[in-house]
């Protein structure tokens, strides 16, 4: 199915909900062109084009939710899709967390469509790759990449008159340069919604650079150092405290940002006071939907205000148990920084270690959200302002909680992706004191 | 399906993270049109259009595989059905060997124009490849084997089992643990049907059934006082078996200081185990760090055979192709060229095995039409071999694919996937208590918690669910807080003792993630209980304020 305009996604969604009996009704619809091309050992390996659409029907009966899907839009099958919702319902035992559906809503109008991604051709993404390939080739070194983009559209109308509707691209591309002895490795990423602004030359000459720079690394003892964190290695870790923001685990009590006795960290301080994270559908660096999945408008929050937990999100059930703002999760998160470039705050450090990439990230311990995991593709030892060597992988025990206090500086926020959720952030880099790593690895 | 989303389905939060992400592809069906298969005549119709447009167009070689991929999760909390979901995806994928290099095209559209036209995309998408291909495909020689079929050996379709037997099922483990003294429990029911098709120029056409079924639980305990919460997880195992695992006999069952599961799992009796247990965890003493022995069960060990055997003996991953997301290998060529790379110890005797009944990799033929065998690869702790397929067999000086190729689904393109990879038991009589009796100062691990290990499988972190000290041969109480650190090396050469054939078990991971985009993959991984000296052991406790 070919994206769908917004007068067409709504007259395809009117027709829908007019086959339903049950007491409320919600469909839900979208269509996305998937294209990718990787490539390894300076060669590519695989590429795909993958076109998918789903319309989604949810039929409820008092408490009792039925949900069926289907990908085929001619009358017969939309109407046979809400009969077998509405089976499904009947035979449903009755859920006391079902909450009725959304009346209509208002939303602010996305910027998340560039047309330039939509139009991608599969020359434009092998030229793309090649741009990368010669980058690696010219250097005698061994480039493996990723190139995936998507262009796509959402919409949703309930029996009690909601209807939203919404377009997105995004471009996400990843490269890991290893010398030909294998004994050096680096890694850059990048993601955007407009692929025009993908430069995977200059990308791959930083992965390159940082390959060749590797190849003598020494070992260093673990223990606690000051690190700067680049923003892809800040993501991994940062993210699990966006993951963590929802409010029902923390009331229940199992969470980082829980406390004794039922209450939680809301209102309190929780990190250094220079941290502020956000979500803002409307950012133009990192614009997301305006509405989550369940109708819910998207609008600009802010988690932590200067150190302080301002707010949880919450499901519906939960807010209204709670009787509280029923924030939705957000899609996007952004942290506010300064206006250091990542070299400015290498010049700034005595003696710390510069980490490009962190690696199979793992909860250790749910109650302080220690993780544990690796540096990778591109490790240095900083003194006196500048890069001196290359060393050796470490594995680090740490919390992004107790980092967060133990912040020294921020850098100028830029867009990033993560390598463990595939989600795209603007976030700063980030000068670390006393970060704990706990062993080395001869990884390269 | 994205780890955030998983989250969402399940509202599992913290206990969720021990799962990685789960990739529901498809669309919701009832449980009944799950048990209707599609004629292998009418798939063969379907895959000789594709085999002919492909070779019209100048393909050089094509295999076409037909998947309908069903999934059926039932998801609980305490006392509430949270999710039921019954999805199934229906399509075809084609692969195509032309002007040297690999394209691929699919479709969920199967009528004969837009089958032939995926087969024309496929030959186009190879020919746009070639232009920046350094080295043209050699494909290991493959014999058709004509029209073939093999089913798992199940007794009781997980499918046909109504709805309310599960749910039932898993309400009743619920509320055991919380009679217990649990907070919360999240349990569910994972169950996988592949039906697939698979059709060659080589002259194979494969239809094959495969069943998997994994339950399992997340247990949450607060003491409200100090605020302090501990979790304890399922000790069951993903299986490539039918609904019949849940149905445990007494001979499944290992008594020790908790029941273990062999074959076969008691899920009410973990719960109501795992309740108790999770209260004393609560209460345990934090441990000491340090140098301890450790005497590792199944139900933990799998993972650390899987993280540090299993991936980095992946043929493709020491060459190279997965260098931008899994990683490299530590296991180079050169290693296993000397013949005398020491892996590990010498009782060290570690298998790859596509055919182990009630495993999750046991299948008759791979993803490319190549009968599943079993091969080794450490033999008396000597790297021997690794895990290969159609494209590689040759770096290796192989005639044949060892029959690891794998697709997660019709629109995924298949490639290496771990067979089952096992330690094999030791061959002297020994049992769990005889390993026990011989520690110092050790720890007994049982279940499987927080893993993590580096790119090429050097250094790695594991945690566990239930951690017992042992001091002079006997179990002196729980402890918390624990994770071990090591060296796939040192750690492999540090293993003194394996119990016999006797306590062998299996263990898996029902979503094994590898390649980009990321696909899916269910692996088994069996031993008998093993000992392993002197293994660094960090304290994991944290104060946030």
């Amino acid at each position: 199915m070919a994206i769908l305009t917004k007068d067409e996604a709504f007259a395809l969604l009117k027709k829908v909900l007019a086959y339903s009996k049950a007491d409320e009704c919600e469909v839900n619809l979208s269509g996305t062109d998937n294209g990718n091309v990787r490539y390894a050992r300076n060669s590519v390996t695989t590429s795909g084009r993958i076109s998918q659409s789903s319309l989604v029907v949810s039929s409820a009966f008092g408490k009792k939710l039925g949900v069926a899907t289907i990908n085929e839009f001619d009358d017969a099958s939309l109407e046979k899709v809400v009969r077998r919702a509405e089976e499904l319902a009947r035979l449903a035992p009755e859920n006391p967390e079902f909450m009725p559906f959304l009346g209509p809503q208002k939303y602010a109008e996305p910027i998340t469509y560039v047309p330039s991604t939509a139009a991608i051709t599969p020359k434009q993404r092998t030229d793309l790759v090649e741009q990368s390939l010669n980058v690696a080739k010219s250097s005698k070194a061994v480039a493996a990449g990723f190139l995936e983009d998507n262009a796509g559209f959402s919409a949703m109308m309930n029996s009690k008159g909601l209807f939203a509707y919404n377009t997105s691209t995004n471009t996400n591309f990843s490269v890991t340069v290893r010398t030909s002895d294998s004994l050096g490795s680096g890694y850059a990423t990048r993601g955007y919604n407009d692929v025009t602004k993908l430069d995977t030359k200059s990308a791959t000459q930083i992965a390159t650079d940082k390959a060749l720079k590797s190849a003598t690394a020494k070992a260093i003892e673990p223990g606690k150092y000051t690190v700067i964190l680049e923003p892809a290695a800040a993501a991994v870790l940062m993210e699990r405290i966006f993951f963590g923001l929802d409010a029902r685990q923390a009331d229940e009590g199992r969470s980082f940002l829980s406390k004794p006795g039922g209450k939680t960290r809301l209102g309190e301080k929780l990190v250094d006071e220079r941290v502020t994270l956000y979500s803002d559908p409307l950012n133009p660096e990192l614009p997301t939907s305006t509405w989550s999945g369940d109708g819910r408008p998207q609008e600009k929050v802010t988690w932590i205000d200067k150190g302080v937990v301002k707010n949880f999100s919450y499901s519906r059930y939960w807010a209204q148990k709670q009787n509280a703002r029923p924030i939705p999760a957000p899609d996007g998160m952004i942290m506010e920084g300064g206006t250091k470039s990542l070299e400015d705050l290498i010049k700034g450090t005595k003696k710390g270690i510069l980490v490009t990439r962190l690696w199979y990230i793992r909860d250790v311990d749910p109650q302080s959200l220690l993780l544990t995991g690796l540096t990778r593709d591109g490790t240095f030892y900083i003194e006196d302002g500048k890069i001196q060597y290359p060393v050796k992988n470490f594995r680090f025990n740490e919390s992004p909680v107790i980092m967060l206090n133990n912040l020294e500086e921020l850098g100028k926020p830029e867009r990033t992706v993560s390598v463990e959720s595939n989600q795209n952030y603007l976030l700063p880099p980030m000068k670390i004191r006393d970060f704990t790593f706990t062993s080395l690895s001869d990884a390269v | 399906m994205k780890r955030r989303d998983f989250i969402y389905l399940t509202g599992m939060g913290a206990a969720a993270t021990m799962l990685p992400g789960i990739p529901v592809t498809g669309r919701p069906i009832t449980p009944e049109e799950a048990l209707m298969p599609v004629d292998p005549a009418l798939k063969k119709q379907m895959a000789d259009v594709a085999l002919n447009a492909a070779r019209s167009k100048g393909a050089t070689y094509t295999d076409v595989r037909i998947g309908r991929y069903l999934n059926q999760f039932v998801i609980t909390r305490e006392d509430k059905v949270q999710n039921i979901v019954n999805t199934e995806s229906y399509g075809m994928g084609i692969r195509v060997i032309s002007n040297g290099s690999w394209g691929f095209a699919a479709t969920d559209k199967m009528d004969k124009e837009s089958i032939a036209k995926t087969a024309e995309l496929a030959v186009a998408i190879a020919k746009e490849n070639s232009r920046l291909q350094t080295e043209p495909v050699q494909l290991a020689p493959q014999k058709g084997y004509g029209e073939v079929s093999w089913k798992a050996p199940i007794e009781k379709n997980a499918f046909e089992i109504p709805i309310k037997e599960k749910v039932d099922l898993l309400l009743g483990v619920n509320d055991a643990a919380m009679k217990g003294g649990a907070n919360y429990i999240t349990s569910l029911l994972f169950m996988v049907n592949e039906q697939k098709y698979f059709a060659s120029t080589d002259g194979s056409y494969i239809d094959q059934d495969i069943h998997r079924i994994w339950p399992t639980f997340f247990i949450t305990k607060i003491d409200a006082a100090t605020g302090k919460f501990e979790t304890r997880n399922a000790l069951s195992a993903p299986v490539g078996m039918g609904y019949e695992y849940l149905y445990a006999r007494p001979q499944d069952k290992i008594q020790g200081i908790t029941t273990l599961y062999k074959g076969r799992y008691d899920m009410l009796e973990d719960a109501k185990a795992g309740a108790a247990q999770i209260g004393e965890k609560l209460k345990a003493k934090s441990i000491e760090p340090g140098k301890y022995d450790l005497i590792l069960d199944p139900s933990h060990l799998w993972l650390t055979i899987h993280e540090s055997v299993g991936h980095p003996s992946e043929l493709d991953r020491v060459l190279g192709y997965e260098a931008n997301f899994a990683g490299t290998s530590f296991l180079t060529l050169d290693k296993w060229q000397s013949k005398q790379f020491k892996f590990g110890s010498n009782i060290v005797n570690i298998a790859a095995d596509k055919t182990q009944p009630g495993s999750l990799g046991a299948v008759g033929y791979d993803d490319e039409g190549v009968k599943c065998g079993q091969w080794d690869i450490i033999k008396d702790g000597i790297l021997v071999n690794y895990q290969t397929i159609r494209d590689q067999a040759h770096i290796l000086g192989l005639t044949q694919s060892q029959g690891c190729c794998y697709a997660d689904n019709w629109s995924s393109v298949q490639f290496q996937r771990m067979p089952n990879i096992s330690l094999q038991p030791g061959k002297e009589k020994k049992s769990i208590d005889d390993l026990i009796k011989g520690v110092e100062k050790g720890l007994y691990i049982i279940g499987d918690g927080s893993f993590s290990i580096d790119q090429q499988r050097y250094n790695f972190q594991f945690g566990g669910q239930l951690y017992y000290e042992i001091k002079n041969g006997k179990i002196a109480g729980m402890v918390k807080d624990v994770a071990y650190q090591s060296n796939t090396q040192e750690f492999w050469n540090s293993c003194v003792g394996i119990a016999d054939a006797s306590d062998y078990r299996l263990g898996g991971s029902f979503f094994d993630g590898k390649g980009q985009p990321a696909q899916s993959s269910a692996v088994s991984h069996g031993s008998s209980t093993a000992r392993f000296n002197g293994v660094n052991v960090i304290n994991t406790s944290r104060n946030i304020g």
